[in-house]
């Protein structure tokens, strides 16, 4: 490996495999009192290549990991479309009962009472919140979510005789929808975004026709905006016999100000990992159920709940479903918690929430408007979207800007997204935080809009107080080392 | 609201700096008339002990416990280390390492946790995990039509799990490609491999086969990825038991192209059925076509070792609807579960668990064979095995009413759709105490009894 | 950025050089492989006697943060592609007009010759673009 590096080395650490030694193990298991009784030849050797570690050690390996990462519980993370908002640890307590974690899924449905009674009223409780019908929460994720309902679009068209061929897309739309459409068989169409960064409504029945299946739009949108036209464009589409699919991926803007359902939506998805607080987790679990107006329902998902004789039950008997898209019934430990999270809220809570979320992005609007360059100028809702046009005068760019932002202990945007803008800067501040944190994350953009114009290299060359410094993503896409293996030295 | 730390004072002076009257004036973009209309009727929030009083008393109407339930989640041990770590905020409320200087935490477990699913799979590259094994199943049945160009059939043997077939044909229903054709069991309870090669052909483009199988055989995944490769079809290997991995030859060593399995029971609560963890693997010149995160390790300017999400050309933020899936992200906290157990249980430790599973559930099995129920397929098992009970659900019925669930019938799974059918999935896992399996052997011979005296 | 006068160009950023042989050669032009940043993976097509037609697409080029796909200039038989390139895709920005090339066809059509760019008209489209 050449020279040591000299700085900083005693924060990283070491894989996993790597550490402890012959004969150490982190579980005490019973033994087994006989021999394994399968043929050897059906069996492996070993596990070659495990490692062997006390308990203590494990702790702390991962413990000092733990410490190499930005968080939202450690750091203002405004990554725009991700609503990476505070994560109450009450959800956690619920989650980890043992009512809920410990319970097998094919448990008698007389033995799950409770868990059932979660899903139905969490199914109630979306539906009123997008103003839908019917609610699936089956979904492990939202592009699962995305999958699901453009299955129900399918299956719906089918049943009208023909399924379509096509599905209109915002170019600024989110890369799942076009790969989610794909999935189902269907060609996107990219509808263009206008000079207000919203989907003219002339521009979708420029584009309608008797091939098209649905509209797939995200509102507000991935700029931040409310579609102004989303009534005339659900109804156009409607007329051309085409479904509304909207991406609920910003239902944090929306809550208890307007409902996607008395928008003309007919089929929505839920992120519960973004607008309900569940942990994103480094990526997951999250969970994206799907609602839809009342005709669809009987295209969703089975099995699902229905209450019969006082008691609840699944039901698999749902001859029009378009089948199961996970095992089981969805990734119920978040369920758990995004129901704890709304019966923390209410209804009223829960209003409150949009609102301190569109107020805080339009502050760090206001406070960054003229020194960072704002591509487009209707009324923000949760998110805003700058530009780096400005500090490309002396060359410094998104990801430049990006960078020098962890320096001073903030997590970065979402950097060059959405496509239809270059260079993008995606803030989404959500509730969560303070007056405080939002003047310091918009002071330190200021700053670092100062040394773009008079020092322009300390962007360029930052982040200097992270754990590593840029990382070489060439190399590691050249030759792709995916897997932990000894070096030839060792292994000599 | 404890959640929100705006004071008033706070929101007249963010507002007074928007130059905004009130927080109203903020949604001049959303037309009045849906405003008007937007009221959510839900309750009132409540307090945090209010919410977790409430939660209590829906967690007290479940009952958990003495039960044999397996037939695709494990009931299995949970080390508090692991629920240590997954509670730590670091891992649980960061998002996509999207800036890997400060993301090391999270990248490294992922890197650390491919590693681990190479080397149980016996295959050269895992990704970061996907959904769960019935998704991971239908990627790779998309995965292997996308590496087949000209071939349309999947071969999926009847003893995969029934709802990871109903996954891959909702997955394949109106994706233009690919019709699935089931393969019957042989008596032993293993895939049959005179039909599987009857239908054989060159337009098959994967074979399916559960390792162990929804029956809890281990099925003879060798000869079939054998078969499979004549015609030059996959082979896919399908495990929900992943714990099995650790004593069974590696799926990669018998010849599979693509692993995918349910890694809930390393480390994982059952949780009801979700979050799951579904595991993938294939060969390395497979790779460009492989779906989800992957994490490669590389350097930083100064030459020190690193992590980062790599080869994301493949991913639908970059190449969209051409992408090999529409997957998003990872299950990273549930891949973090897995990766701290099994560095704690080990090399030896948790093949030692997996041996424990084995010699206890063969225990078991001949108890209940001296009762007069042997397992119904003479091919060995893991810690799962079938026995047939005739009046099975009367037999539920009083063991259920006993508070034990002594597994899982068949016919109630989607599997077996004739009337009748009398099969029984029993699980036994370290978590099933030796007053467990009296009862459950005592249930059987009452029941046995019971039916002896009605006839 | 250089454009060589004695190659055609494409709107798809591609550059085609006539051989004594009459076969042509082609690759990626130097705005290309610009705009891609740091190549990393290169995928060619096979040898055959199957033709290709013009404009379809039979390559990929691959940095870290973006694909493109690479269409064929000039129907033909691809009779020769650059083996070299998928182990070295360095190549690629280091000599995009020399060892970087990335497949030989022997025309069917020599008519699409007139549809190619000379590299002053590449020029003034890149131009354009910018």
């Amino acid at each position: 490996m050449g020279e040591q590096p000299t700085v900083k080395k005693s924060v990283m650490e070491e894989p996993i495999f790597e550490k402890g030694s012959s004969g150490r193990s982190g579980i005490d298991v019973p033994d087994p009192g006989g021999p394994v009784p399968i043929d050897a030849v059906l069996l492996r050797e070993d596990l070659a290549g495990f490692p062997e570690l006390s308990e203590p050690e494990v702790i702390r390996h991962y413990t000092r990991l733990s410490k190499l990462n930005f968080s939202a519980a450690t750091n203002f993370y405004p990554l725009g479309s991700c609503t990476m908002k505070y994560n109450p640890v009450a959800n956690e307590t619920a989650a980890a009962m043992p009512g809920f974690a410990g319970l097998h899924p094919y448990a008698p449905d007389q033995h799950v009472q409770g868990a059932l009674e979660l899903v139905r009223e969490l199914e109630r409780w979306l539906a009123e919140i997008c103003g839908l019908a019917a609610v699936t929460l089956q979904p492990a994720a939202g592009a699962q979510g995305e999958l699901t309902g453009m299955k129900i679009i399918r299956a719906h068209h089918l049943a009208c005789g023909y399924a379509r061929k096509k599905v209109l897309i915002p170019a600024s739309a989110h890369g799942t929808n076009p790969a989610s459409a794909n999935l189902c068989g269907y060609d996107s169409i990219v509808v263009p975004v206008d000079e207000r960064g919203l989907v003219a409504a002339a521009a979708v029945e420029a584009l309608l026709d008797e091939d098209v299946a649905a509209l797939m739009v995200t509102n507000p949108n991935t700029l931040g905006l409310f579609e102004a036209d989303i009534e005339r464009i659900a109804k156009s589409v409607h007329q051309a016999g085409a479904l509304v699919y909207m991406d609920g991926a910003n239902m944090n803007a929306l809550m208890g100000v307007a409902k996607p359902g008395h928008m003309g939506a007919d089929v929505l998805q839920f992120n519960l990992h973004k607008t309900f607080s569940t942990p994103h987790g480094g990526g997951g679990p999250g969970a994206g159920p799907v609602a839809v107006r009342a005709d669809l329902e009987r295209f969703l998902p089975g099995p699902r709940v229905v209450e019969r004789d006082g008691l609840y039950r699944w039901d698999y008997e749902r001859p029009d479903s378009i089948g199961r898209v996970r095992s089981f019934y969805g990734n119920f430990g978040i369920l758990v918690r995004a129901y704890t999270y709304m019966l923390a809220c209410g209804g009223d809570g829960l209003g409150q929430t949009t609102r301190s979320a569109v107020l805080a992005a339009n502050y760090l609007r206001a406070r960054l408007s003229g020194v960072f360059h704002l591509p487009y100028q209707a009324d923000s809702m949760h998110e805003v979207v700058f530009t780096d046009k400005f500090q490309n005068e002396t060359g410094v760019k998104t990801l430049d800007i990006a960078k020098r932002l962890l320096d001073f202990g903030f997590h970065a945007p979402t950097i060059y997204f959405p496509l239809v803008v270059a260079g993008a800067l995606m803030i989404e501040p959500t509730e969560s935080e303070s007056l405080e944190t939002l003047d310091g994350f918009a002071d330190a953009l200021l700053a670092i809009a100062r040394e773009a114009a008079e020092t322009p290299d300390v962007p360029r060359n930052a982040p200097y107080e992270t754990p590593l410094a840029r990382l070489d993503e060439t190399r590691a896409a050249r030759s792709p080392v995916l897997a932990w293996s000894p070096k030839p030295a060792e292994t000599a | 609201m404890r959640f929100i730390p705006h004071t008033p004072g706070d929101i007249d002076h963010m507002l007074a700096t928007i130059g905004a009257s009130d927080t109203e004036d903020l949604f001049k973009s959303v037309p009045a008339e849906l405003r008007g209309r937007a009221r959510l009727e839900l309750p009132d929030g409540l307090g945090e002990q209010q919410v977790l009083e409430r939660m209590a008393a829906l967690a007290a109407r479940n009952r958990t416990g003495r039960s044999f339930q397996g037939a695709g989640a494990y009931d299995h041990f949970v080390p508090s280390a692991v629920v240590a770590i997954l509670g730590r905020g670091e891992f649980a409320t960061a998002y996509t390492p999207y800036q890997p200087e400060v993301s090391q935490g999270t990248l490294q477990a992922c890197f650390e946790f491919q590693t681990y699913v190479s080397i149980l799979s016996g295959l050269e590259v895992a990704n970061a995990s996907l959904y769960d094994g019935a998704s991971a199943l239908a990627e790779a049945v998309l995965m292997a039509l996308r590496l087949a160009p000209k071939r349309n059939k999947i071969l999926i043997s009847e003893a995969v799990h029934p709802e990871y077939i109903e996954v891959v044909r909702t997955y394949l229903d109106g994706h233009g490609r690919g019709s699935i054709e089931t393969i019957g069991i042989a008596a032993d309870g293993r895939t049959d491999l005179k039909a599987l090669q009857a239908a054989l052909s060159a337009d098959v483009a994967a074979v399916c086969i559960g390792y162990p199988n929804f029956l809890g055989v281990i099925d003879d995944l060798s000869n079939a990825a054998r078969l499979a490769k004549r015609i030059g079809a996959l082979t896919v290997s399908v495990t929900t038991e992943a714990l099995a991995l650790a004593l069974l030859r590696a799926p990669g060593a018998c010849g599979t192209d693509i692993a995918v399995a349910e890694g809930q029971s390393l480390g994982l609560p059952m949780s009801y059925g979700g979050p799951g963890l579904g595991l993938f693997a294939t060969r390395r010149v497979h790779v460009r076509q492989m779906p989800g995160r992957l994490v490669g390790e590389t350097v930083d300017e100064e030459g020190r070792r690193g992590y980062v999400l790599t080869l994301s050309t493949r991913e639908q933020h970059i190449r969209r609807e051409k992408a090999t899936s529409n997957i998003c992200t990872n299950q990273g906290l549930a891949a973090l579960g897995m990766t701290v157990y099994l560095g704690l249980a080990g090399r030896n430790g948790l093949r030692k668990l997996a041996e424990y599973n084995a010699v206890r559930a063969r225990g078991v099995a001949t108890r209940l064979e001296a009762a007069g129920f042997a397992p119904l397929y003479a091919a060995p098992f893991f810690n799962e095995f079938t026995i047939e009970v005739p009046g099975s659900q009367a037999w539920f019925e009083s063991a259920v009413a006993g508070g034990l669930c002594p597994g899982v019938r068949l016919s109630e799974r989607g599997f077996a759709a004739d009337a009748g059918d009398e099969r029984v999935i029993v699980t036994v896992t370290e978590t099933n105490s030796d007053d467990d399996i009296d009862a459950l052997v005592a249930s059987l011979v009452t029941h046995l009894q019971a039916k002896r005296e009605t006839a | 950025m250089e454009f060589p006068d004695n190659l055609h160009y494409t709107k798809e950023h591609e550059w085609v050089r006539l051989e004594d042989d009459g076969t042509v050669l082609m690759g990626i032009t130097d705005y290309a492989q610009d705009a891609l940043g740091d190549i990393v993976y290169v995928e060619l097509p096979v040898v055959s006697d199957e033709p290709v037609t013009k404009d379809e697409p039979f390559a990929v080029v691959e940095s870290v943060k973006a694909v493109s796909d690479i269409y064929v200039p000039i129907s033909g038989e691809i009779t020769e592609v650059n083996d070299e390139l998928p182990n070295s895709p360095e190549v690629l920005n280091q000599d995009c007009y020399g060892d970087g090339w990335l497949v030989r066809l022997k025309p069917s059509d020599t008519e699409e010759f007139e549809e190619l760019l000379s590299a002053k008209d590449y020029q003034s489209f890149i131009d354009e673009l910018s």
